[in-house]
Formats: structure tokens, sequence, C-alpha cells
């Protein structure tokens, strides 16, 4: 914890937030040291002899050549215990509410305050008696953090087999008293509510599971169209205004995930406010409890120092892999991971590192595959199914998918909701595009789908072939017109507007349509498709297009969305058979002699 | 313009004479001694004319320190550099309303300096994101355009994106001689900041500011076009700086005008380039994003404070490119923006405000039912997607030719032009409350077919379309 004896280290030079430092001999590569007199929080990058390069996590002015340098002998670390729910940290773990109550509204530099609030007590439970023998991963005992999370103190994964000495009754516990104490080949070692572990360590695993069941977002153009499963990894790339956060906020609102980890990673402070003042009130549709009870959120806005941009993805990550390791299913939304990049390049390029790509170091891709190996399904040290999701944004400079950030990251991901500026001008919510969207999970996860719905697959490959037909025939709208195509022809362009009004725009703001349930989307698309046959034969058989589109029932589908919510497929259902009945009218009408 | 720095603290520091180079606006000073990353440094000529620069990198051995006002008639040998301690501070206070400064916050006006003795460093802290207030105060600007589908709340920034020669003053300027709250409240203050503009576009805000009685409420920083483009790096801080200190120490509601960004990206473009950095796009530094982000997320409210900073930035696009690094940048931090379009304007369409790709991502949560009027919303999406197939029949009509299209696409043609000539063009000085804007919405909207209208809900129709339009 100490510089290495006799020697003093001191800053050479500072070119922002990267700084030079000699007297470092002893020191460890990612060791986190504290920089200046007022203590500003850095890890060093590089290391040459005594020389070290470090990157700061604070704003470095006035800090000057000669200032000294202290090692902590560890690296960036994040605590690990109950608490963690319901908080608001910055890119290192600062917890951000915590400083507003020191140091008011803004943010000042040095600050040294612990994640978690070392006096705060929890019921802990033991599950394990004294004298048993645990593994790592195992779990040890519960605290019920909040109604949603029952948290599990497990044994640390770099702890090999051990024996319980000593296990604490269950009572009120504080977060860095002893709870337990393990009899290891190496001696004893005493486990309080509160653990550490470096980010840029990947949690172990027993071992990788295949994804098989669906993350539900409640919103109908993922779940149907291009589904994401508990375990994968989605990047939602678009140019600025396209709907990335509102779409992540969205996921993190109604996803059926235990745990939601949402990083704001070089984004707008506005965003993580809402966030902080939504997500108490809105109540988790499966549970009936605030959100904001199993939800940690990670602000390291825009206008705070890079370098701590560059880590809260590491933080964010850590975190969940926690959870995950407690048999729990987490989500990571990271908003946004350009940001994340090119905080990668800022840094890169103040240390002089040769540039690949667009400026980015050649280390990107790397880092990306780093990122979103992190996430998938897994078996635990503990033997139970866990998993992360992460779904990552990408702002590509002039909404241009082709730049090294969002070609880099589609090899990594199997999941790609390509926003569309052109949906979002129209106001056409989520703007997500059809045609250029994608999912690798669908067979993965079709298992459960036809369980709710034997026709599913069936349905969503109708419905997604209507739209690329569709798409073709606007080719040629735009050069004679829809008047002048035939009926039949006519009929897809008309069918592929009620998909995009009546089933893929799902506006965030609406009350009932906010989210919606399998069911409800099965329904939805049911009524679509049977439109769409109905009308196919009866233009067959004779029947204008133009009776069909006239009809009184079918002008309400569009809206059906927006009038019935989760609870009231009957009445979808109902509507079904008037527009089938309505539709059988002009059969029978064609049909009389 | 050449008072003595008011901001340097005099007979502070150590000075050292000579430099080892100087290039552009960059000057090395070796063998440098206690100074600091980002400390200010006074640079005196021969002349004995100080001028303010501030360090850039700082070693053991040598300081490289960037001059905001110029290295012309500098020279090595006679070049002598004090280094003033402390990082760019200005001192703030209520009395600079009413003022005019230069864009290093020197008095323009012939008046001492405003007297404070609190001093506040220009970059800021960054507000702890658990602190903020969610803006939601609904402003009524009296533009239709803005108002009705684009609109502005206290404590947002909402940057116009313009073109060169587009009346992207005349809107601004009616802006701040009409926004105001719904139910009245106090009226704002306005911190200017010129970067590199012409002379008559300052000369132009402070006469509008006059005209309208609000002078003693604006306080003007100006760096204007033949001011050293380094010293533009440092003016809209000075201007936030100072705007911070009405918002969240004297309680009031600040507008921030910043304007052209172009040209601050453009000097900044200039030191990173002189300094030999890896450039990104278009020649931009990399770290663009995030020095943007450092002016504009310097806007919003704080839970407990009375005020708000509203943040309005001009930029210019270049050849119109909205996805020119600037306007994607800034884009990528606002929360929102208002685009010029040159067509609407070639068609004497004034305020030519562009119809879909305008946004104000706050509107949301200021608009509505117990804020303006609950069909809002639902009018505001309406008339986009309207306006969006009045786009596409367009540019069919411009392959086909109109009369091949069918009656309802013609319809909707038709509702284009009466929705930009009479609901986007407006007078000047016609200032429209935000009733009349969502009635005349409705207006327009009724000149289409009832049920081709499929973002309002049946119950809205009802009692706000107009049959027989
Ligand atoms: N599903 C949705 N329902 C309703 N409105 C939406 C939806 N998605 C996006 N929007 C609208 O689009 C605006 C922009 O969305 P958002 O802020 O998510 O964009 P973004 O892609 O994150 O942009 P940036 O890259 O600049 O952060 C929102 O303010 C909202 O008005
Ligand atoms: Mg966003």
């Amino acid at each position: 914890m100490n510089p290495p004896p006799g020697r003093k280290a001191s800053v050479t030079r500072i070119n922002g937030p990267v700084v030079t430092a000699t007297g470092l001999a002893g020191a460890r590569m990612y060791e986190v040291v504290h920089v200046g007199e007022l203590g500003l929080v850095g890890e060093i990058v590089r290391l040459n002899g005594d020389q070290a390069t470090i990157q700061v996590y604070e704003n470095t002015t006035m800090l000057k050549p000669g200032a000294p340098v202290r090692c902590t002998g560890a690296p960036l670390s994040v605590w690990l215990g109950p608490g963690l729910i319901g908080n608001i940290y910055d890119g290192i773990q600062r917890p951000l509410p915590a400083i507003k109550a020191l140091h008011g509204s803004w943010l000042g530099r040095g600050e040294k305050i612990d994640p978690l609030d070392p006096a705060s007590r929890w019921t802990f439970e033991p599950v394990v008696t004294a004298g048993e023998t645990v593994s790592p991963g195992q779990t040890l005992g519960l605290v019920t953090e909040t109604p949603l999370v029952r948290h599990k103190i497990m044994v640390p994964p770099d702890i090999p087999a051990a024996a319980v000495r000593r296990i604490a009754g269950k009572g009120l516990h504080g977060l860095t008293e002893t709870v337990a104490i393990l009899d290891t080949a190496t001696g004893p070692r005493e486990i309080t509510l509160v653990q550490k572990w470096p980010v840029r360590v990947p949690r172990p695993i027993r071992e990788r599971r295949p994804v098989s069941q669906p993350l539900l977002t409640g919103q109908r153009i993922i779940d149907t169209f291009f589904p994401i499963g508990k375990g994968g990894c989605a990047a939602i790339p678009g140019g600025f205004g396209t709907g990335k956060t509102i779409t992540q906020h969205q996921l993190a609102k109604w996803s059926d995930a235990d745990i939601i980890v949402f990083i704001g990673c070089g984004e707008r402070g506005n965003e993580m406010t809402e966030v902080l003042r939504e997500f108490p009130k809105i109540l988790d549709p499966r549970s009936g409890r605030p959100l904001m009870e199993r939800t940690i959120l990670i602000a390291n806005t825009s206008n705070m120092p890079v370098a701590a941009r560059e880590a809260s993805i590491y933080t964010g990550i850590a975190l969940a892999e926690y959870y995950r390791d407690m048999g729990l299913d987490v989500a990571v939304f990271a908003d946004s991971t350009s940001r994340w990049a090119e905080a990668l390049r800022e840094l890169a390029a103040r240390l002089e590192e040769m540039p690949a790509e667009e400026g980015f170091p050649a280390t990107l891709p790397t880092r990306l595959a780093q990122f979103y190996e992190r996430g998938g399904a897994v078996t635990t040290l503990a033997g139970e199914p866990g998993s992360i999701s992460i779904v990552g944004a990408v702002s590509p400079p002039g909404g241009d998918f082709s730049e090294p950030v969002t070609q880099h990251t589609q090899r990594f991901i199997r999941c790609f909701w390509a926003l569309d500026t052109e949906l979002a001008n129209a106001r056409h919510y989520p703007s997500i595009h059809w045609i250029r969207s994608y999912s690798d999970y669908v067979g993965a996860i079709s298992g459960w789908w036809k369980k709710q719905n034997p026709d599913w697959t069936e349905l969503r490959t109708e419905a997604l072939t209507l739209l690329q037909r569709e798409d073709r025939l606007q080719q040629i709208v735009k050069l004679i017109g829809a008047d002048a195509l035939p009926d039949a022809q006519q009929l897809i362009l008309f069918i592929a507007e009620l998909l995009k009004d009546g089933f893929l725009a799902q506006n965030a703001f609406d009350e009932k349509d906010q989210f919606c349930s399998p069911a409800r989307q099965a329904a939805l698309l049911q009524v679509i498709s049977q439109v769409y046959r109905k009308s196919r034969s009866l233009i067959e058989a004779g029947v204008a297009l133009g009776r069909i589109r006239e009809l009184p029932a079918l002008r309400r589908l569009i809206h059906v969305k927006t009038i019935y919510g989760n609870e009231e497929i009957a009445q979808i259902t109902a509507l079904s058979q008037q527009i089938q009945a309505e539709l059988d009218g002009l059969v029978a009408e064609r049909g009389a002699p | 313009m050449n008072a003595s720095p008011r901001i340097s603290i005099p007979d502070k520091g150590l000075a050292y004479v000579g430099a080892a180079r100087i290039e552009g606006p960059l000057v090395v000073v070796e063998r440098v001694r206690d100074a600091g990353y980002d400390e200010m440094v006074e640079i005196t000529d021969p002349s004995g004319r100080p001028r303010l620069g501030r360090v850039l990198d700082i070693s053991e051995t040598r300081a490289i320190v960037q001059i905001l006002e110029g290295t012309s008639g500098l020279s090595h040998e006679t070049l002598r550099a004090r280094f003033l301690g402390e990082s760019f501070r200005l001192p703030v206070s209520r009395h600079m309303l009413g003022r005019t400064f230069d864009g290093l916050g020197r008095p323009l006006d012939g008046n001492p300096p405003p007297l404070s003795s609190d001093l506040r460093d220009v970059n800021g802290l960054p507000i702890n994101p658990h602190a903020r207030e969610y803006p939601r105060e609904f402003i009524q600007t009296g533009l239709s355009a803005i108002d009705g589908m684009n609109s502005l709340v206290r404590g947002q920034k909402l940057p116009i994106f313009s073109g060169n020669g587009l009346p992207h003053d005349r809107v601004c300027a009616q802006i701040i001689r009409q926004a105001r709250l719904l139910e009245g409240g106090e009226e704002f203050s306005i911190v200017f900041a010129a970067m590199g503009v012409k002379h008559d576009v300052a000369e132009f805000f402070i006469r509008n500011c006059e005209e309208s009685g609000a002078l003693s409420r604006v306080a003007a920083f100006l760096s204007l076009a033949d001011a050293p483009s380094v010293e533009r790096l440092l003016t809209p801080r000075l201007a936030l700086t100072l705007a911070e200190h009405l918002a969240f120490d004297c309680g009031q509601h600040v507008l921030v005008l910043l304007t052209d960004m172009t040209n601050y990206c453009e000097s900044l473009r200039e030191v990173g380039t002189i300094r030999g950095e890896i450039p990104g796009r278009k020649g931009y530094p990399g770290y663009l994003y995030s020095d943007l982000a450092s002016l504009y997320e310097r806007a919003g409210r704080i839970e407990g404070s009375p005020g708000s900073i509203t943040q309005m930035a001009i930029l210019t696009m270049p050849s119109d490119d909205i996805s020119h690094p600037v306007p994607d940048l800034t884009g990528y931090i606002t929360e929102g923006q208002i685009v010029l379009d040159r067509d609407l304007f070639q068609r004497g369409i004034y305020p030519p405000i562009a119809g879909l790709p305008s946004l104000s991502r706050l509107m949301k949560d200021g608009i509505g039912k117990g804020y303006t009027r609950e069909d809002h919303p639902a009018l505001a999406s309406q008339l986009f997607a309207c306006y969006a197939r009045v786009k596409r029949i367009r540019a069919l009509a411009d392959v086909i030719g109109e009369e091949a299209l069918g009656p309802l696409d013609r319809q909707v043609l038709k509702f284009g032009e009466t929705f930009e000539h009479r609901f986007l063009a407006q007078g000047e000085t016609e200032n429209r409350p935000i009733a009349t804007t969502l009635d005349l919405g409705w207006e327009i909207l009724s000149t289409l077919p009832r049920e081709e209208l499929h973002r309002v809900s049946a119950e809205l129709l009802s009692q706000h379309y107009q049959t027989g339009k």
C-alpha cells in the first residue's frame, strides 16, 4: 500500500488526463495510484523502468511536475455487496448520492468515498454450518438487499475448497463485519458482506451454456422480429436522435431480467436524471415492485472525465457478473459504446500510440470482443444457471454504419437493431429498420415462443416476408406511383402499412402500449395475418381492394394496440372476429348472384 | 480592447524570458518550474503589451503554452512569460448583466471592470447527475414550428443548425423577444457569447435586446471575427461560467446564446493541427465530442435551486451538411435540434424551420395535459407523420408528375403547401400563443380525410377534427 521503500514517486509530465511519473519501479500494471496533493485517482497503463504512464480519472488542472504519486498496491476494483442495487455511481464506482450529500451539486476532485456505506447493516441468514466444506461461488448466507433481490454472500472465486470454521448466526451485521471464517490450504480467510474484485478481470464461471430463453422486452419489433436471448449480445446503432437511449430505457424498464445495470457512458446528465426520477415510480409488471429495486446505474456523463468513461464499462460489467454469479439473469445496457471507444482513442492519442482506422487504437476490436465476451449464459461456479445479456448502443459519426465501431461490434454480437434516421424523422418509433436489422437468436428461442403460440414461426416469417416484398415494391412505386399497381400488389402495400402502424410502431410514452406482453404481441400479429390471408383470397376472387380498405372494423385495427392493453386480449380477438365477419360479408356480396 | 487584463493577478508568479519555439498560437517555454497544467500565463511582447495564454502540456523541462491573443509580434529572445499560479478564472457578479465584454472577459463598454471577489474557474465543474432536476417547464416561443412540434423547455439545450445566409440570427432574436413561460413568471437573463461572427451580427443581437427593453438583462462576451481565433476557445466558457453564477447562485433563469459553434470548432481544429495531434473526421480533433460536451452539458436545472440554464447554440453547417462533424457531434450531445432549411427559405418561408429533421427530446415531458394541452402530443406526432408523407409524395411527383398522382396523394400535397405556408410560416413579429398554434394544427390536419389520421385517437378526432375543411 506504500510507494516502494526509499523511493519517492513524482509526476514528470501532464498532458490532460495522461500523466507520466517516475520513481515507480515496484509498481504494477493497472495498479491504482493517487496523484498530487488532491490524491487524484489514476491507474498505471504503461510501465517502463521506473517510469510509469498514468491515466487519471479526474481533471488534472493545476497539477504540477514534481507532485507526489502514491501507490495503492491494488488494481482498479469494485466493491461487491448489498447496497449496490438502487445506487448510482460514476465510472469508477464512486457513489453519486453520497458525494452530493457531502459536497453538494457539483463534482469536485479527489473524492474518495466508499462505494458502499461501511456503516450500513444488513440481516444475514447463514445457509451453511460450521464444519461444512464449501467451494468457490457457494452461498454462505443470504441478505435481502431489496424486496426483489435475495443477495447471496458467496465464497469468493479465488478461494479454493475450504472448511467453514465459523459462521455468523442470523442477525444484523455491519457491511465490513466478519460473517464467516473459512479454513483454506493457505490459512484462514475472513469473509465479510463486502468483497472486492478487479474490474478488468472477468469473474470465473464453471461453463458457458447455449442461449435458450428469450429476454422478453415487451417491445414488439424486438421480441417478435429480432429477439435477444438471455445471455445474448445486441447492438443498437443509429445516428443522433434515432432512439438508442429511449429503446434502452424501454428495455431496462420492461425486460424480464432480474437485475438491470445501466451504464450511461459519455452521454447526457439529464438522461440519467430521468431514470433516477422515473424508475422508483414505475412498477415492474411481473413483481409489482418499483423498478429501482432491481437497477444499478453507472453515470459517467459526457462532461465527466474521459478516463473514467473508459473504466465505466468495466465497472458496470463487473457488477453484472457478481449478480450473475448468484444465479440471476442480468441485463447490461451501455449507452454509448462509441463514446467508450472514443475515450480509448483519446487516451491512446495522448499515449502517442500508433493509430489504426480513423484514429482508433489497433486494440479496438480486441477490447470490444472482451467486453461482449463477458456476456453470455453460463453455469456459475455454484452450478446454477445465470446470464448476462448485453445491449450496446453505437453512435456512428454521421449515422454511417461503415465506421470502425459499428463494423467491429457487428463481429461480436448476434443481434443487430439498426435504427433509421428516415423512420425517426417521420416519428415512426422505435425506428428500428425491419429490413436492415437481424437476430441470430431466433432459432435458439423459437422453442419458447412455440409453446406460447404454435404458429409463431409461421406468423413471424409471413410478416417479415411481406415487409420485404413491400420494400421491393416501393422501388417501383417510386417510379410509377402506387395506383398503377394491380390490387394484389397494392394489398401488400396496404398490409405492410398495417404492420408498420398497427404492430411495429410502439410509443414508449403510451400508457397502454409501452409494454406489450408476448400474448398480446401474438394476438395483434395474428389479426393482421388473418386480414392478409382473407383479403388475398378475396382479391383473387375479384373483390376490389378499395372495398376492403373501407371496412369500418379494419380502420380500428391500427389503434387496437393503444386501445386494448395486455389484459384485454379477448377484445382483440373479438375485433378480429368482427373483421372476419365484415370480410366474409364482402364474399357474400360478391358471391350473391 | 487592450486595457490591461483584469483577470490576471499582478505581481504573482514566476517570469521567464525567451521561448524555445513559437508556432501558430503555441509558445514553448523551457526550464519552467512549479507551473501547473492548464495554468494561466501572461506573455509580454517587446512593447510591453500583455497577452494571456494557458498551459496545454507541461513536463519538468518545458511548458507548451497556448496564446489566446495571437503570437504575432512575439520573438524568441524578448518574449517574457509569467506563470500566474492558477487556472483561468473569471470574476462573476450579477452586475455583469447589462455589460459588454471581449472574448476574454475585459469590458468593451468603457466602464470599469465589475467589482467582484468571486473568481470562478472557467472550465466549471460537472453537475452531479444525481443533483440534476429534470427540465419540464414549457417555454412558449410564439413560433408554431417550435412550440407545436419541437417544444423548448426551461433548462434544455436546443441548438439551431443553420447554413450560411439563412436567417438564424433573426429566428434566434425572435425567440429571445418572445420566449416566456405559460404562467408568466420572471423574464430570462441573457448571456450572449459571440465567437468569430462579424461585428454586425453582434450588433444585431444587442440592438434587438435594446429594442425589446431587455438590454439591462443581457451580458455579452464578444470574440468577433477580427479577434485572434484561439481566444474563441475561452469565450463560451466565460459565458457559461457567468450563467452558472446567475442561475445557481442568484436563482435566475438564464438563456445562453452561443454563436457560431462552427467557428469555435475551427479554432479547436487549428490548435490541434499545430500540435500535430492525430486528426479525426475532417481534421477535427478526436476529442471534439468531449470538448463540445464540456460546454453543452453546462445547461439544465439543479435540484433545490430555483434557477436554470437554457442553452441555444447556433451553428452553420458547412455546405448545409448535417453529417458534418460539428452538427453531428452537437446533435449527439444536445437535447434535440432546430434545423433551418434552405429550400423553405428560398421559397420565402420564414422561419424556415425544417419539418422533419428538427427534434426536441425534452418535449414529451413539457407538453400535454397539465402542461400545454391534452391534444398536443398526438397532434404533433400526426403533423410529423403527414409531413413525412408529403415529402414522400413530392419525391414521387418529381418522377411521375403531379397529374399522375392519385386523388389522395394530391390532397396530401395540398396539405403540405398549407402546412408550410400557414403553420410553419409566420411574421417576424407574430407571437402565436400555444392555443393558436394547436388550433391551427388541427385546422390544417382537417384538410386530410379523417381516416388517414392514424396517430390520433378517435376521441381526440371527434373533439378537434373539423369536418368540411
Ligand atoms: N419508442 C419511442 N417512442 C416514442 N418516442 C421515441 C421512441 N424512441 C425515440 N423516441 C423519440 O426520439 C427522441 C430521441 O431518442 P433518443 O434520445 O433515444 O435518441 P438517441 O439515439 O439516444 O440519440 P443520441 O445518440 O443523440 O443520444 C426521443 O426524445 C423521443 O422523442
Ligand atoms: Mg442517446
